[in-house]
């Protein structure tokens, strides 16, 4: 569970999002949707307790994920899970094993991180959030830049891991990912929360949000893995 | 890897306090006293202030090339000790020219940490690192134009050349105490700067005060390399190459590298001393090769290695 309240956020003197009235409960996964530059990733790092006036969030029960999370260094794959520990000042191994065993990245823990594919790398930062066993999960463009097999594998996964019980809360890019896979999406536009609720029934507001149109299309289409 | 830091260190230490301009063997105590203890502990204090440094900058502004003496924080603590020098104010208080150093890595250091928070992309820093390098090498330049004699000018543009030699235990006194304070800090950074590897947001969520860990960097970094500076003049090259030279075996986790990179420095500045008072024994120099001269020599092709791996 995870409540954000403020009439405006400001980025320096610009003013980003306004009316912000959000909560998110245990054990669903929404997504945050809009076009570039609506204030998505705004609304993340608020979540987080970025920005200046906001509170803190405890880092033991919040997991952060920037967009296009790096490591600036070449650790290991473990090494980069056993970061996710940090908040608990400990490098307990348990759940440092789990993370790597939950994010399908056992078998690298020992290959550095600037030697493993782009999908794999996200996955090691995936396991350092999930090391720090959290109760939300805030991602910002977890599958951005990944081949379709591995965001969706990436998609399942924060999926099962909302029914397991967490709140997990993700900007997406990819609708077509957020209709199949979220339990509500968020529709944000010009710095306002424009719609919210189940993901189909909001696709016509995304939709215009992006400039879209929406309906049945019956060409041939690229599933998920069986 | 610990052990055979500290196995080499030994060795160092016996080759050192074994090796001097009266040849090799057990010195006299005099001499052992006064002169070779003194130049040997230095080379430690300093080597070891100057490889813990270069560890702790590249972690804390991720980035490989990071060094005191690259970014400038060496030539702002010369700058800081000659201005004490040259203005006799070390003459009547021997502590000036150790505290001028560290005043001037300080502002060196604060000013990088400054720019580094604001834009903290690898070729940006690095210029300002430059720009200042550059504003110190003239600010020391106008200095020297305007001492008061030239007795002065030779002597503090061989001072700027960094050695050891003819260094008493009151150097050592001088040293001591704002090195040990300044790796102390440095040592404990060590969660925070791993912290560190994933950006400064990242490193937020996970309850990391990321202003704290740069300042106190900032504040270790200015105390080792200025104290270092102020009692050893201008030594480059050290702090970039140590944890270059350890990341092959240790791995590249900022904090795995902190205390091997105090000792592997100080093995490399002892050693590297030693080669400088080997020299004229065996090549034909009427003189030491001055000790920073000497680490600049064998550094900077490093450095070319370094920038080659790096470049995009």
């Amino acid at each position: 569970m995870i409540r954000l309240r403020a009439p405006e956020i400001r980025l320096g003197d610009r003013v980003v999002l306004r009316d912000i009235d959000f909560a998110a409960a245990s054990g669903t996964l929404v997504a945050l949707c809009g076009p570039n530059g609506a204030g998505k990733s705004t609304l993340l790092r608020a979540l987080a307790g970025l920005l200046p006036k906001c509170v803190a969030a405890d880092p033991r029960h919040v997991a952060y994920l920037p967009q296009n999370a790096r490591c600036a260094w070449a650790l290991t794959v473990a090494e980069v899970a056993a970061l996710g520990r940090i908040p608990h000042g400990d490098t307990a191994a348990a759940p440092i094993e789990r993370a790597l065993l939950a994010c399908g990245v056992g078998h690298l823990r020992r290959t550095r991180i600037d030697r493993v594919s782009g999908g794999q790398a996200r996955r090691a930062m995936l396991a350092r959030a999930f090391a720090t066993e959290p109760r939300v999960f805030l991602l910002d463009e977890p599958t951005a830049d990944l081949d379709p097999a591995a965001a969706h594998q990436i998609m399942r996964l924060l999926h099962d891991t909302a029914r397991a019980g967490a709140c997990v809360i993700v900007v997406l890019h990819a609708l077509d990912l957020a209709l199949r896979y979220a339990d509500r999406m968020i529709v944000i536009d010009q710095g306002r929360i424009v719609a919210d609720g189940a993901p189909g029934a909001m696709l016509p507001r995304a939709a215009a949000a992006f400039g879209l149109a929406h309906g049945i299309d019956p060409t041939p289409r690229l599933l998920p893995p069986a | 890897m610990t052990r055979w830091l500290i196995l080499g260190i030994v060795l160092l230490t016996v080759l050192s306090l074994g090796v001097g301009a009266a040849g090799l063997g057990v010195p006299d105590p005099l001499i052992l006293w006064q002169i070779r203890l003194p130049r040997t502990a230095l080379a430690l204090l300093v080597g070891g202030g100057l490889g813990l440094s270069g560890a702790a900058l590249q972690g804390a502004l991720r980035n490989p090339l990071a060094d005191s003496g690259l970014l400038g924080i060496g030539g702002c603590a010369g700058l800081g000790a000659v201005i004490a020098y040259y203005w006799g104010v070390s003459a009547l208080f021997a502590p000036a020219l150790p505290l001028a150093g560290l005043a001037g890595a300080g502002v060196g250091c604060a000013f990088l940490l400054m720019f580094a928070g604001r834009a903290a992309s690898g070729p940006s820093l690095i210029l300002a690192g430059i720009a200042l390098s550059a504003a110190t090498a003239a600010m020391l330049a106008l200095a020297l134009t305007l001492a008061p004699n030239p007795f002065a000018l030779a002597e503090i543009t061989f001072w700027l050349m960094g050695g050891l030699e003819d260094r008493t235990l009151s150097h050592v006194a001088l040293a001591l105490p704002p090195i040990a304070l300044g790796c102390l800090v440095l040592l404990r950074l060590g969660r925070g700067l791993d912290a560190l590897a994933l950006g400064e947001d990242a490193a937020a969520t996970l309850g990391l005060p990321v202003g704290q860990t740069l300042r106190r960097t900032a504040a270790g970094v200015a105390l080792a390399v200025g104290a270092g500076a102020a009692v050893a003049g201008g030594i480059g090259f050290v702090g970039l190459v140590v944890p270059h030279l350890l990341r092959p075996i240790l791995g590249e986790r900022p904090g795995a590298l902190l205390f091997s990179s105090l000792l592997a420095g100080a093995a490399l500045l002892l050693a590297a001393d030693l080669l400088a008072r080997i020299a004229p024994m065996v090549l034909p120099l009427a003189q030491e090769p001055r000790l920073g001269v000497l680490t600049a020599l064998l550094g900077a092709p490093f450095l070319v290695r370094i920038a080659r791996r790096v470049a995009p």
